[in-house]
């Protein structure tokens, strides 16, 4: 049914990290160990679901009625950037380790492209309300999945010899090309 | 160097609006300047599209384009008298999903033209669709006649090798051009 | 001139690229094609000036605690100009780059510049700042986007080096392609930093 063709091919066939280069920073700024980011992977699945909501609610009620079309990238960074401060009050209250572990890179699920990106993505894809944000878990699902594995994978390395020339980000992201050619045994598989 | 203003409720209220009311101007004006240039733009676009596939022509196709099913049926005319037809068409069934071409046909419903106008098909493979490699082969052919169907499914279409569906998809929406062009126009003789 | 450091300082030094690691995204997606790397770099390094050098301007009657909002609504204001110009007069440069223009305005360079260095300095360095942070983003992405395009497609600028049917190696134009060629590229640029002492 249309729904499993949207999950899969958001988590497995179109990662957003690996096939479409969105949320690479967090990426590679939070796959140090698992538990921060199986963390930061539930924390970006809520808040992508919430914006796609929002983000779809704005456009259809607000944007086109109005013609201001043009106002999308504004109106959308802001819903974000409003989302997140409300889901780091929330984590203060509810899960404070959590919201230490996270540090920096909570607030910086606002300049996280996949949200931004997947929430414009959903808009040119023609979805309705109910698909936009089924599409946004997954694609954060999707997030959560390329993290954890990169997570894991780093935490062996840690105990690794690296060669010193390429250590730290350089290492992260051969890993991850990697990870991305792994991936694209995947596509084809959503008829 | 002055001080920079306190961060009173008065003092954030202002300065967030004095900034945002400006900046809105300075975006408003931009938009009106540039909505004339984007509509051209977009227009200059498709007419390229029609000229590179359809026979010769002197009218302006873009005024009197037909929607049926999605495809868009553009007449060309010179002189006054019907010369051809541009129609854009599509397929959901690409590799990596949808693709559009714009398909030139004359009069009696023979091929005059295919150019490939999107598609995200993998670069090497699926995308020699795109290349007169492959198109050659349906031009001066008439779909009447011409079975457009890769070989493998009984058809007389050479497919790309390791890209069977790619080929697919465009024989899919090749068909789907011809045979909307066939329900709707009357002033051809197609068998 | 001392102030000259302030633009040099991002092609090389702190490239935002190769030692800064910021913006990733765009980076790493557009770099297919080395005519890309051009359009997304004057695209950000035009949102990236105009925006260091009004927040440098209006620094103090931003009050502390909406500054981050403030930004924002600057810099998606500049990056929506850059997408409805270049929408009209550039259309297909415009096509090919696709989602990552309006990204422009989470690219982690523009903010991150904003918050470090044009809220505390004068509007002349800001703009150097930008200029060099810009132009060293521009320099970087367009080397990366040469590398692939020339063993992905066998052409730079689009123009054919090889002939049409010489083997080309096609993952680097692809995704993993991407990943790996930019690690590569950081590696490097790391040991050229530590043998030359930049």
């Amino acid at each position: 049914m249309e729904y499993i063709l949207i999950i899969i091919s958001a988590v497995l066939v179109n990662n957003v990290v690996l096939a479409q280069f969105l949320g690479v920073c967090p990426f590679l700024g939070v796959s140090g160990k698992i538990s921060t980011s199986v963390g930061m992977g539930m924390a970006v699945i809520f808040v992508m679901s919430l914006a796609n909501l929002v983000t779809f609610l704005i456009q259809n009620y607000l944007l086109i009625p109005l013609h201001i079309e043009f106002m999308q990238t504004i109106t959308f960074i802001f819903i974000i950037a409003f989302l997140v401060q409300v889901v780091e009050i929330i984590l203060k209250k509810v899960a404070p380790p959590l919201y230490k572990a996270l540090g920096i890179y909570l607030p910086l699920i606002t300049t996280n492209c996949a949200v931004l990106g997947i929430a414009l993505l959903a808009v040119k894809k023609d979805f309705n309300l109910l698909m936009s944000v089924v599409y946004a878990a997954s694609i954060a699902v999707g997030f959560t999945l390329a993290l954890v594995l990169m997570a894991g994978i780093r935490e062996q390395l840690d105990l690794a010899d690296v060669p010193k020339g390429v250590r730290g980000f350089a290492i992260s992201l051969i890993i991850a090309g990697l990870l991305s050619l792994a991936f694209m045994g995947f596509s084809g598989i959503v008829k | 160097m002055a001080k920079k203003l306190e961060s009173t409720l008065r003092n954030m209220f202002l300065s967030l609006t004095l900034i945002s009311l400006v900046m809105s101007a300075a975006l408003t004006f931009v938009y009106l300047k540039t909505k004339g240039p984007i509509e051209l733009a977009a227009r200059q676009n498709e007419i390229n599209a029609i000229r590179q596939v359809s026979p010769d022509f002197d009218s302006d196709p873009l005024t009197t384009p037909r929607e049926v099913d999605g495809v868009t049926i553009y007449t060309v005319k010179k002189n006054n008298e019907t010369a051809g037809f541009a129609v854009k068409t599509y397929s959901d069934k690409g590799f990596s999903g949808h693709i559009e071409l714009m398909a030139g046909f004359r009069t009696d419903g023979t091929i005059n033209n295919i150019t490939v106008l999107q598609h995200k098909e993998t670069p090497g493979l699926g995308t020699k669709m795109a290349e007169p490699k492959f198109i050659t082969q349906f031009l001066d052919k008439n779909p009447g006649s011409f079975k457009i169907n890769v070989k493998k499914d009984g058809g007389q279409v050479d497919a790309i090798t390791a890209a069977t569906i790619s080929s697919r998809a465009f024989c899919d929406a090749l068909l789907r051009a011809y045979n909307a062009l066939d329900a709707v126009d009357s002033t051809t003789n197609m068998p | 001139m001392t102030n000259l450091k302030y633009f040099t300082n991002g092609l090389l030094k702190e490239n935002p690229t190769f030692v800064l690691v910021l913006g990733t995204c765009p980076t790493l997606a557009v770099t297919t094609a080395a005519i890309n790397g051009i359009g997304m770099g004057a695209a950000t390094t035009f949102v990236l000036v105009c925006s260091n050098l009004l927040i440098s301007l209006l620094k103090n009657l931003i009050p502390n605690k909406v500054r981050i909002a403030a930004f924002i609504l600057i810099i998606a204001t500049f990056v929506t100009i850059v997408d409805l110009v270049m929408k009209a007069y550039t259309p297909d440069l415009y096509k090919a780059l696709g989602i990552f223009i309006p990204l422009i305005v989470v690219n982690c360079i523009i903010l991150g510049r904003a918050e470090a260095f044009a809220q505390k300095n004068s509007v002349w360095r800001s703009v150097l700042d930008g200029l060099g942070m810009g132009i060293g983003f521009t320099l970087a992405i367009t080397l990366l986007a040469c590398i692939r395009e020339i063993l992905g497609n066998g052409s730079i600028f689009n123009i054919r080096l090889l002939s049409e049917n010489a083997a080309t190696i096609l993952v680097f134009v692809l995704p993993p392609g991407a990943f790996v060629t930019y690690g590569l590229l950081i590696a490097i640029v790391n040991r050229l930093k530590v043998k030359f002492n930049i």
